[in-house]
């Protein structure tokens, strides 16, 4: 009998992970790393949104930025 | 506005360094992912095991360049949040806009197809594994569009409108922005440079195995299908170029003066083939700060490229900042006169500001919040007024300045970066003809020569690349968006500690993963392709 749809999907993704090769697993794990260096670290606790991060609401911020523009010499 | 130039060198250092890295993986995914898709429909076509082995091997490549390339993008959009948030508040929808259609695009055209096309073999159809490579390669591409048709607005802001209550630019015409001039022919001159890349990085590699008489029946058919598609989009690229010039001549002619180091403007101009330039004392203005010690000239071209005519006048440095009078007899503004003209405009902002908050603060009494209110109004006006916009808020950035010296980009880095591209244009050219002609002839094998030029070939068209990328972003500095918004008004008033600490963070990090992909990438090259087409 034929399986739906959403479970052959989830096969072929199985099968295709089981299956890497060892060049794949290498680059897997380097994805891996580098997704949780760049989310988990640089996101997280060195690049955070300033005008979310200051500012409450957006006419908070767009007060902020035509103040930051028209700041006189 | 207080400008502190430390933090904002550090800022443009950082995002230079971060786009210069991602600039690394992007064009050899955009460009092999359409050799790949060429091979396998050959495959397809013939059911030689073969071309499935080659098709294979350069798939491999790909994943790795790919892999290692992928999410280093994102780094740019935390940068821009982080450090840039004057610059990102004040772009609005336009940036925003186009980056989410290509974070949907790329997220389903790439992620659903990619695995099919690595995990797909012998489980899917041919035909449906080979519309899956195709669809990678043209998602790929048309992804790119979307951050290209963004860069090309901060070149050439078009269908867009500054909107002083929320001090955000509103899209007024989608189609305008995404079929300005500026963006086609940015996107079409970008990606064609990303498949001239992949087809040099196959030659060169390919040209390596038949030095060392490995696989060469692999490597002459791979360099078959990367020397035509590798000419066919050269001379695509050149012409895209050509039209790219005329493009920063008529909308950014001062990095049309900086690329060519010409600072009095003439008529009939020389195109400076080659040049050394050299720095000098500066005149008493302190402009021309370097000359030619040695230059091979070609007359009138600068003139014809520019505008058609081998006798029309081309602007130097100095007519740009004293004003000068245009081919179709239009005067151009000096840059004094723009930078009153920005000041009135950045006043205008503020008197906006004020009156507003000056309405809102007065509510005990009527009629000093309603005389606020209306010259609030009226201030609001201006900005939806054209012909206020075209003559004032067009030269908004101006207004940061006080000397126009200060308006003036690199003349070094712009012009050694616009003849090194151009120059290895020719040589790639050079490389696909030579290439194809004799792999056909059966002459390749012999003439070694060719075989270690196209080697060659791999780092210099990685060098070619970054050029024309130094070229577009230094050259129209200190533009952000072009007369609008400079990189002083654009950055964020961080410590510049803060971004020392992320600058030398991410060159770490990122110099490990480039190790890392450069010693998987010539691992996979040494072991070169399995044999049966397995």
């Amino acid at each position: 009998m034929k399986k739906n749809v959403f479970a052959r999907i989830f096969n072929f993704y199985y099968d295709g992970f089981r299956n890497l090769s060892p060049v794949g697993k290498s680059l897997w794990i380097i994805i891996l790393i580098k997704l949780f260096i760049i989310f988990a670290i640089l996101k997280l606790f060195f690049f955070p949104n300033f005008l979310n991060t200051n500012f409450d609401s957006d006419e908070e911020r767009s007060d902020h930025v035509i103040e930051q523009l028209t700041k006189p010499n | 506005m207080e400008i502190d130039y430390a933090l904002v060198d550090w800022s443009r250092l950082q995002f230079a360094v971060t786009a210069m890295y991602h600039w690394i993986f992007v064009p050899l995914t955009l460009g092999l992912a359409f050799i790949i898709a060429i091979m396998e429909s050959i495959y397809v076509r013939t059911g030689d095991p073969e071309w499935k082995r080659i098709t294979k091997f350069w798939m491999t490549l790909f994943g790795i360049n790919f892999a290692i390339g992928v999410a280093t993008g994102i780094i740019l959009e935390f940068e821009f949040g982080t450090n840039w948030s004057n610059y990102s508040w004040f772009v609005g929808d336009i940036f925003g806009a186009p980056l989410a259609i290509e974070g949907i695009m790329a997220f389903f055209m790439e992620s659903t197809f990619i695995a099919i096309m690595f995990f797909g073999w012998n489980k899917v159809g041919k035909k449906f594994h080979l519309a899956s490579t195709w669809l990678v390669a043209i998602g790929a591409s048309l992804s790119a569009l979307w951050i290209l048709v963004a860069n090309a607005w901060m070149q050439y802001p078009v269908g867009m409108r500054f909107n002083p209550v929320t001090a955000r630019n509103e899209m007024m015409d989608f189609w305008e922005i995404l079929f300005s001039p500026v963006a086609v022919n940015k996107f079409l001159h970008t990606i064609t440079s990303g498949y001239v890349l992949a087809a040099i990085f196959v030659i060169g590699i390919s040209a390596w195995y038949l030095l060392k008489k490995r696989h060469t029946l692999f490597a002459k058919r791979s360099i078959v299908v990367a020397a035509v598609f590798g000419l066919i989009m050269s001379l695509m690229n050149i012409h895209a170029g050509d039209e790219s010039a005329r493009q920063i001549a008529d909308k950014q002619p001062m990095k049309f003066a900086a690329m060519e180091g010409l600072y009095d403007g003439q008529k009939n101009a020389p195109l400076i083939a080659i040049g050394v330039l050299k720095k000098v004392n500066p005149d008493k203005e302190n402009i021309n700060e370097h000359e030619f010690a040695f230059s091979i000239e070609i007359p009138n071209l600068l003139s014809y490229m520019a505008f058609m005519e081998a006798d029309a006048y081309v602007p130097g440095i100095k007519n740009l900042i004293h004003g000068y009078t245009d081919n179709n007899g239009k005067l151009k503004l000096s840059y004094p006169e723009r930078m009153e003209r920005g000041r009135i405009a950045i006043t205008t902002l503020h008197d906006y500001k004020e009156a507003k908050n000056n309405a809102q603060s007065s509510k005990d009494n009527e009629m000093v919040k309603m005389s606020y209110m209306e010259k609030a109004d009226s201030l609001e006006a201006l900005f939806s007024n054209q012909e206020w916009v075209d003559n004032y808020f067009a030269y908004f950035g101006y207004g940061y300045y006080d000397d126009p010296k200060d308006l003036i980009p690199s003349i070094p880095i712009s012009f050694y970066s616009f003849h090194v591209m151009v120059i290895l244009a020719g040589y790639f050219l050079l490389i696909f003809v030579l290439a194809l002609i004799n792999v056909l002839n059966g002459k390749l094998e012999r003439r070694k020569w060719i075989l270690w030029a196209a080697i060659l070939g791999i780092p210099l068209v990685y060098i070619a690349q970054q050029a024309g990328w130094v070229l577009t972003e230094v050259g129209r500095q200190p533009w952000v968006i072009q007369d609008l918004m400079p990189t002083v008004a654009a950055v964020t008033k961080n410590s510049v500690g803060n971004v020392q600490i992320t600058f030398w963070l991410f060159v770490a990090t990122f110099t490990i993963l480039l190790i890392a992909e450069l010693k998987i990438m010539l691992t996979q090259i040494k072991k070169g392709p399995k044999e049966g087409g397995q």
